[in-house]
């Protein structure tokens, strides 16, 4: 880190975040003003252009690369038009004990006088619910699935190469050609095509228009500075602005500053999951930063501190605040932007070069919270780039964590995909694979699959509340077998998967019409082609995923009746959910049998993994391949954030002899510290699911920093990651610090705020990680060296 | 099929040979050293452990053994496996929370294949493959070559670690289907040997002297124990034998650890190295460093 960064990088990790009312304030004005004059997708447009003309902008002492959501770094606006918060929700954003946000009496007074008597009612959310079934609500307040777009918008994308070589003035040629081809006499949809087209033509204008004002402001304080060095940065900084976006980037510099602004446009045009992300950054500054060095305009060390600087930008934009049960399933400041380092090139060579292991290098040095990092390693890839990443890894603050980058290929082909636009694909968010640049792929909501075996052992019925939520399935004493178990278990399955679908087509159908995206549109391929929003089908692939969790405890419950209740017959399963009901009171022997003495998932037990294998089959039979209401399809994915968290408060005690309320088994990792057998045992159980029929499953690993120690604890632990990519598996991620370095930050969070682990997905400070969670974590089996 | 007796099969072992390695450990040894990292290696018959942390004290174990009588109500304390067990397996099978466990396993050479080549693709990409250790893989030597053929037979690597002690025909004849030996020495003074592992040094540096003829890939593994074997005169005597012996290609120092304090404890053995601490890392490298003059590849840890 060069002194500049370190003091940018302190002022990130001091300035504590803080709302603003700013962007609700300016939409509210614009929305009173104009509302009823123009088209949907023109009226988001010209409200995106008030935002950019009307704005604070910010150019802080120092920065190399401009630009904030907020009037200053982690100031944190809020989307009324989505979610509408009341006085009360900001005093508890205020006041809460973890991931609070600073809010000031202005900012409530502006809330109270402007923002809520015009949005409350108006606002997605507040339509939202209102139109979705009562079987659907009832299924979400029992705790059976949660969802994504009730308070933030459709995201999870990532931009491919396309802005590297066209600036958005080439962009708005291609926008006017599309408008020129509209089929005025058979398409019925050209009106409304025309009106998407214009309002990606306005939000082009509109973040030129951001840009230019950077150059003004730049200019004017170069005028002002006294500094040398820093007048002509200024200066510099003002030329940036003034040629990207409006142009394509002619160097490093101006590449990155490029796609900052264009980060900036999408997460301030909406509030969509998982902000935005750079995809193969690496890939994509490598031509500047050759030009740059041959030509003597660059030097490592220059590029590098650039770099930092746009890496400083990422950690100064916390998520907007999240409200109700998506704050639990979603409870942190990280915002999910994931940059993808390695990988391969389009024609399927590797794609790792310098800047690799320069960003290895930054996130090493910086250890932010933000941006997440993961490494693509294909099998194409040099051990140099694996072996850099456990070098940073073993440093312990989770990051980056690595991918298959073949079988992230397969993933997409098998969705029919084409083999360069896969190549061109990588992962964002936690573990989500995607085509990058031409892909919505929607994350709906996470499914509670140990609380629907909950309902098939009640007769449909949720005991937590006595309501019948799903079908009649039988008593838990009417099963003969284990496959009549199961038969009960896939039937309420599929009931509780339906409904969700239902509910996810309003929504979708909501968003498609209510609420575009016409910037995003216009980075989007082929939403300028085909005129079409990236909210309604713009994009050249539309999958939409049910993360599924809990398939660890799912397994270890299932394998448990089965051996149980029915191979040895030890205890009826009638009694056994009569045991379940009462949280083994008065039961623990039976409760320590039950987690003691029965095959479990990720011990490469053949018994309990090919149930595991069973029930991943059943949901992928009865998600994959349905269609969305976008021209895609449904599919799976297998990972939690911090929702296991959330779903085991409200599922009660299990026959894996889980107690009631506690965390469910994370991603696809084994239940906390079932996994006895070392971390090949694990690999080899995770590694039986056939993950090339999802988009992304979540492994976590923990080590101790013993383990990773010396070269030999590293060559080692990359020969783990081969064989397990080996087995096609999706992805790995490591927490290599000690159980009592956790108690300790647990009893001493003051000094151990820096504290960064792995959660699931992503990394997170452990202090501000609620106590179950930090529970959660401790347990997680720690593979200690032998 | 030969069969053998199994203490505990251990995956991902990597400090016991290159690579990912599976570490077979056998039961039963005729040494009985003090330091002994898993004491519950030594006898080479089945025994019950109790594990004290896992027990609960539900007494499930005392109402199932056909040997002890039952407690008195509200019998609390961890329970010792009695004088005169049979070991019938009941509590083995009663307990709840695995704390009481039968140490040693009756395993065919065909089940102890299965479960190392469940690896296989971890010992492909990393130069892995399998330990056999104990214990003293030279207590069963038939089945130790039974595990090596079917090992040699699927393509997967071998090693053997061994205290030395045992007949040189077998060792010999286990060496033709070994790819690597780790081979323990544990002190070079033949009175001390006797007292701190209860036999004589004299068959074990004979045995390396004879296997050094016929193998070329001896890792030499010595625990060092502060107090007991780190002495100059241990160290260079130590050096000076192995210098002579062609087939060493490196020497490994070992740190030794107190973990298995409370094994001991565990089977009511007295634990006699408690004053002992383990060496620093200085004292690691003053050992290696000493070794190395005599012209060896000392490495310190696994």
């Amino acid at each position: 880190m060069t002194e500049r960064t370190k003091r940018l990088r302190q002022e990130s990790l001091d300035a504590a975040p803080v709302l603003t009312a700013e962007r609700a304030v300016l939409m509210t004005e614009f929305y009173q003003a104009n509302e009823g004059k123009y088209s949907v997708p023109v009226m988001r447009a010209r409200s995106f252009m008030h935002l950019c003309r009307n704005k604070a902008i910010w150019l802080g002492d120092e920065e190399l690369i401009v630009g904030e959501r907020g009037p200053r770094p982690k100031v944190v606006p809020t989307y009324p038009e989505l979610t509408c918060h009341s006085s009360e929700d900001l005093r508890i954003l205020d006041t809460r004990p973890k991931t609070s946000y600073g809010v000031s009496d202005e900012c409530i007074k502006a809330y109270e006088e402007k923002v809520i008597p015009y949005w409350r009612g108006r606002s997605m959310r507040d339509r939202i619910f209102p139109a979705l079934p009562a079987q659907w609500l009832a299924a979400y307040e029992a705790g059976l699935f949660t969802e994504f777009m009730e308070q933030r918008a459709p995201g999870h994308t990532v931009l491919d190469d396309k802005i590297y070589r066209k600036g958005l003035l080439g962009f708005k040629r291609d926008i006017a050609e599309s408008m020129a081809s509209l089929d005025w006499l058979s398409d019925h949809d050209a009106h409304s095509k025309r009106e998407q087209l214009a309002a990606m033509d306005i939000s082009c204008d509109a973040l030129i228009l951001f840009a230019r004002r950077h150059a003004e402001l730049a200019l004017d304080m170069a005028a002002e500075e006294k500094d040398p060095a820093r007048k002509a940065e200024l200066k510099r900084i003002a030329d940036v602005c003034s040629h990207v976006p409006a142009n394509a980037p002619r160097d490093f510099h101006e590449a990155l500053q490029y796609y900052w602004f264009c980060h900036l446009a999408v997460i301030t045009e909406l509030n969509g999951w998982d902000a935005f992300s750079p995809g193969h950054l690496d890939q994509h500054l490598l031509g500047f930063y050759n030009k740059g060095i041959a030509d003597g305009s660059l030097t490592p060390e220059a590029a590098r501190e650039l770099v930092e600087a746009f890496f400083v930008k990422f950690n100064n934009h916390p998520a907007p605040p999240k409200v109700g049960v998506t704050a639990a399933e979603s409870g942190t400041y990280t915002d999910f932007a994931n940059i993808n380092i390695g990988g391969l090139l389009a024609d399927g060579s590797d794609g790792s070069n310098e800047i690799s292991h320069m960003l290895l290098d930054v996130v090493e040095d910086m250890h932010l919270l933000q941006p997440s990092n993961n490494v693509q390693l294909s099998a194409k890839s040099p051990d140099a780039l694996l072996t850099a990443a456990l070098k940073v890894i073993r440093k312990g603050y989770g990051l980056p964590s690595v991918f298959n980058a073949d079988a992230v290929v397969q993933e997409q082909l098998r969705q029919g995909k084409t083999l360069a636009d896969a190549r061109a694909g990588g992962c964002s968010g936690c573990v989500e694979t995607g085509a990058f640049g031409k892909e919505a792929y929607i994350l709906t909501g996470y499914f509670n699959m140990p609380k629907v075996l909950e309902l098939a052992l009640h007769d449909g019925v949720d005991p937590r509340t006595g309501k019948q939520l799903g079908p009649r399935t039988g008593p838990a004493g009417s099963f003969a077998s284990f496959d009549d178990l199961f038969a009960a278990f896939r039937k309420q399955m599929s009931h509780f998967i339906d409904v969700k679908m239902r509910g996810n087509h309003i929504i979708e159908h909501m968003y498609a019409t209510m609420m575009p995206a016409p910037f995003l549109s216009v980075i989007t391929d082929d939403c300028i082609k085909s005129g079409k929003d990236y909210n309604s089908g713009g994009a050249r692939y539309n999958n939409s995923y049910i993360q599924f969790v809990g398939i660890g405890s799912l397994t270890d419950s299932l394998t448990a009746i089965s051996k149980a209740a029915f191979d040895d017959k030890s205890v009826g399963l009638a009694e056994l959910v009569a045991a379940l009901d009462a949280d083994f009171a008065g039961n623990e022997q039976l409760r320590q049998r039950l987690v003691n003495r029965m095959p479990k998932y990720g011990n490469d037990d053949d018994y309990a993994d090919a149930i595991m294998v069973r029930a991943f089959e059943m949901l992928f039979d009865e998600v994959d391949g349905r269609p969305n209401g976008k021209g895609g399809c449904y599919r799976i994915e297998m990972l939690p954030t911090t929702v296991h968290v959330y779903f085991g408060s409200v599922t009660g005690a299990a026959a894996d002899g889980r107690k009631a309320r506690l965390p469910l088994s994370e991603g696809i990792s084994p239940v906390q510290g079932a996994d006895r057998k070392g971390p090949t045992a694990v690999v080899r159980s995770a590694g039986k699911m056939d993950h090339l029929k999802t988009g992304g499953a979540l492994l976590n690993m923990k080590f101790t920093p013993s383990l990773l120690a010396d070269q030999a604890g590293l060559e080692k632990l990359a020969h783990l990651v081969r064989g397990y990519f080996k087995m096609d598996g999706h992805h790995m991620q490591f927490n290599v610090v000690k159980a009592e370095a956790l108690r300790e930050a647990q009893a001493h969070p003051e000094t151990h705020r820096d504290l960064i682990v792995r959660v699931a997905g992503y990394s997170d400070y452990f202090c501000d990680l609620s106590v179950e969670l930090q529970e959660e974590i401790i347990t997680r089996t720690e593979h200690a060296a032998f | 099929m030969e069969s053998g007796l199994v203490l505990n099969i251990q995956r991902y072992s990597i400090h016991d040979g290159p690579g990912i390695r599976t570490t077979v450990f056998l039961k039963g040894c005729p040494l009985t050293c003090w330091w002994c990292p898993n004491p519950e290696s030594q006898c080479a018959g089945r025994e019950v452990i109790v594990v004290e942390t896992r027990c609960v004290r539900c007494g499930r174990c005392r109402e199932v053994c056909p040997v002890e009588q039952l407690p008195a109500p509200g019998g609390d304390g961890v329970r010792a496996a009695p004088a005169a067990c049979t070991l019938c397996g009941a509590c083995v099978e009663a307990c709840p929370t695995g704390a009481a466990q039968m140490a040693g396993t009756a395993m065919t050479a065909a089940e102890v294949i299965a479960e190392v080549r469940r690896d296989r693709i971890f010992y492909d990409e990393s130069g892995g493959g399998v330990t056999i250790s104990g214990g003293e893989p030279l207590m069963q030597p038939a089945f130790v070559k039974a595990l090596l053929k079917a090992c040699r037979a699927g393509g997967i690597a071998t090693a053997v670690d061994t205290s030395g002690y045992g007949s040189r025909e077998q060792l010999l004849e286990i060496a033709k289907l070994t790819d690597l030996f780790l081979y323990d020495i544990k002190l070079m003074d033949p009175a001390s040997h006797a007292s701190y592992t209860g036999a004589s040094n004299e068959g074990i540096l004979d045995n390396l002297r004879a296997l050094g003829q016929v193998h070329s890939n001896i890792w030499v593994r010595i625990p060092l124990v502060p107090g007991i074997n780190d002495s100059p005169a241990e160290l260079d005597a130590a050096a000076e034998l192995i210098r002579q012996i062609k087939g060493v290609q490196q020497v490994n120092l070992l740190a030794y650890h107190d973990t298995a304090a409370h094994k001991f404890e565990r089977l009511g053995r007295p634990y006699r190295v408690s004053d002992i601490s383990a060496p620093t890392p200085w004292q690691m490298d003053q050992a290696a460093e000493r070794m190395r003059k005599f012209g060896l590849n000392v490495k310190t840890g696994g």
